[in-house]
């Protein structure tokens, strides 16, 4: 997994509360069988005037205008500022993959949907949550000035907004360790396999229904 | 010391290993699989060279994008129409089949949604940890089991070290006391109890739900409960273990037999929350009060009962909701409108793993029986939830209940609930369904999804537009 460290990137804001992963990327596009790719797709029903297609260039395709990603002062954004309840719904990972497809490396909301929040760190992407105040402060002087760039740096577990304050926001411990170091999950807990087999073992004695094997 | 509450003594007797910043490494007991959030995970699994660590503690079977006409299903796999759901579908094949791993393909009777399957095996137990790339996991909290929704990396890592890096969740008891009023069913009390707390309100915790009017409910009740526990925030939901549940399982292909059985029986009566437990939060509901809800707007928050007026975005004081509001009666086209019996349907869908068993379709089919689906509506579709429920339901002749009354009878899948497969809504129609989300664009570009009961729905097919069942069942 790639590693997050310190990332300062230009600021898209997101004004919509309850974003769900149907928004972020719409089911047409979850018959991939591949990791990559969903960028051009997402948020495309917010993005797109017309029904988007799997496996379609996008290039032609009518924009929504008035949409935050199709604004030129927002092109090439890196961060997201969303509002409450980001990424609700399904567990879909085609979610993270498609904001980190297109180029977003961090969100900052209030608030974010559990199995969302969880599934961007197996991406290598930040979620990050601020007091509501703080993101509307951030939303505020990104809409003040073109070009406004955020700095998020995880190692100190702060966000400095363009005018230069700063807000600190908490991260698990393993978590950030994993993040920093892009290191890959199932490595990490295959270490542990000695203390899974102990486990199993006991389990196996007390719970023996739930070891048989399974026929087709 | 406070006793447990049922999820305590869940996770309790999975934990493998508790690390010092909180998180805990938790067991798995059953992974259920299917081909949208699988391929990647198997690919993963490739390319670093590992194997399943025990692939008898995973089942699975295609669901999502499986189409549901008799003539795309009769040949199987080849039949599947839509190249990209096809090469899904035989990915899901093959992968089963490199790595050992039991699966129901479309050919088998067997096949259907996930989260019907795994307890209509027996696969889903008591006081297990289940997961599945699908967030209405938490439907098999129903059996006072540990259940969530999992990411396709979590997917892999299950299947890699039969473990999860997890983060225990807060205890929450949603009590619902009383008796339920004649055709309110499961349905109505989790949108009632969603429209209490909102979609948020349950995020960050394990819900229980408790109280005469849950414990009053059947397995597959209480599994719309659990399933819909999600959309109120909440990864986990659970319902304590009874002589319901032990009935429901005993039996079942997968459950145990012999003296696993008596032994499992033993375990599973302490299923349950102390009496002395302690919840973080407790939400109490009186069954009287519920009503048959509807969903206006584009979230499953946005729930009123039947005879409630659609609630304005001007009255709103919040600004955020205010706006929320708005866009959802723009999206749903609600202006002019003042109940929902005013919105004229085009679509009708009863399934989903909310709403597509045995005893959903026997509602259904009561509601139905003798009369026509209105002229103006241009479909109504039933789809059961698996191959045998299907089966059982022609034997008990539902089928023809409903294609008297002008309902398709369906093959077994997800169907319209997502519409991945063929069934959507088209832009700007407005469907009655019994599934789980009303989020924009979810049964189609530009459809309009109003979430309601088996009964309510079969009901509204009849009528052409939303009507208290109770009432029309009447006359």
């Amino acid at each position: 997994m790639r590693p997050f460290t310190k990332h300062t990137g230009l600021a898209a804001p997101l004004d919509l509360a309850n974003v769900d992963t149907d928004m972020i990327i719409p089911k047409q596009f979850l018959k991939s069988i591949k990791r990559t790719g969903f960028g051009k797709n997402l948020f495309d029903e917010l993005r797109y005037e017309d029904e988007g297609q799997p496996d379609q260039e996008c290039d032609g395709r009518p924009i929504r205008k008035d949409f935050v990603l199709n604004q030129d002062r927002y092109k090439g954004a890196s961060v997201l500022l969303a509002r409450q309840n980001f990424g609700c719904g399904s567990s879909r990972e085609h979610a993270p993959w498609a904001l980190d497809d297109y180029g977003f490396r961090s969100i900052i909301a209030p608030s974010f949907a559990d199995i969302f929040y969880n599934n961007c760190f197996k991406n290598g992407l930040l979620p990050i949550v601020l007091q509501a105040e703080e993101v509307d402060q951030l939303f505020a002087e990104v809409a003040l000035r073109e070009g406004a760039q955020v700095i998020v740096d995880l190692e100190n577990q702060t966000v400095t907004s363009p005018s230069g304050a700063t807000f600190e926001f908490n991260v698990d411990n393993f978590r950030k360790h994993c993040l920093l170091n892009g290191l890959d999950d199932i490595g990490l807990t295959l270490q542990q396999d000695s203390a899974i087999r102990r486990y199993e073992e006991k389990r196996m004695n007390d719970a023996p229904w739930l070891f048989l094997p399974r026929g087709q | 010391m406070s006793g447990k509450t049922l999820y305590d003594k869940l996770w309790d007797s999975h934990l493998v290993q508790q690390r010092d910043d909180g998180s805990a490494l938790i067991y798995i007991d059953l992974q259920l699989l299917h081909e949208v959030t699988s391929p990647q995970a198997f690919e993963g699994l490739r390319l670093a060279g590992r194997k399943p660590w025990r692939v008898s503690s995973s089942l699975a079977t295609p669901d999502h994008n499986v189409p549901t006409t008799k003539k795309e299903r009769i040949s199987g796999v080849d039949g599947i129409e839509d190249p990209v759901s096809k090469i899904q579908v035989i990915t899901l094949d093959d992968n089963c089949n490199e790595f050992g791993i039991t699966e129901f393909n479309m050919k088998d009777i067997r096949q259907g949604i996930v989260h019907v399957v795994g307890p209509e095996q027996g696969a889903t137990l008591p006081g297990m940890t289940v997961v599945c790339g699908d967030s209405h996991t938490s439907t098999h909290g129903a059996f006072g089991a540990l259940a969530h929704g999992i990411g396709t990396s979590e997917v892999e890592h299950v299947l890699a070290t039969q473990c999860l890096v997890q983060k225990k969740s807060r205890n929450m008891l949603v009590r619902v006391d009383g008796k339920l009023s004649p055709w309110v069913s499961a349905k109505d009390v989790v949108l009632a109890i969603i429209g209490a707390i909102g979609t948020a309100g349950g995020t960050g915790y394990a819900i229980e739900f408790g109280g005469t009017g849950i414990q009053s409910l059947s397995m597959e009740g209480r599994m719309t409960v659990c399933n819909m526990a999600i959309e109120a925030g909440a990864r986990v939901g659970l319902i304590a273990v009874d002589d319901t549940t032990i009935e429901y399982v005993k039996g079942r292909p997968y459950a145990p037999k012999g003296e696993h059985w008596d032994m499992a029986v033993e375990a599973w009566k302490d299923l349950v929350s102390d009496k002395d437990a302690q919840f973080d939060e407790v939400v109490v509901l009186k069954a009287e009060d519920i009503k048959p809800q509807v969903t206006w707007g584009t979230s499953p928050e946005m729930v009123i009962a039947i005879d409630e007026p659609i609630p304005r975005p001007e009255d709103q004081k919040d600004p955020v909701k205010k706006e929320g509001y708005a866009r959802a009666w723009k999206y749903m086209g609600l202006e002019g409108k003042t109940m929902l019996a005013d919105v004229t349907l085009d679509r009708v869908f009863i399934g989903s793993c909310t709403n597509s068993r045995i005893e959903d379709l026997r509602i259904a089919a009561q509601v139905v029986k003798g009369r026509k689906v209105a002229s103006t509506l241009k479909q109504a579709i039933v789809v059961p939830g698996s191959g045998l429920v299907k089966a059982q339901a022609e034997k008990e002749g539902l089928h023809e209940i409903f294609e008297a009354a002008g309902l398709e009878w369906r093959e077994p899948g997800c169907s319209m609930c997502l519409a991945m497969n063929a069934d959507k809504l088209g832009a700007g129609e407005h469907c009655a369904s019994t599934s789980n989300r009303n989020f924009e664009g979810r049964q189609g570009f530009g459809g309009r999804t109003h979430l309601v009961s088996p009964a309510m729905a079969a009901a509204a097919a009849i009528a052409g537009h939303f009507v208290d069942v109770n009432e029309f069942v009447k006359h």
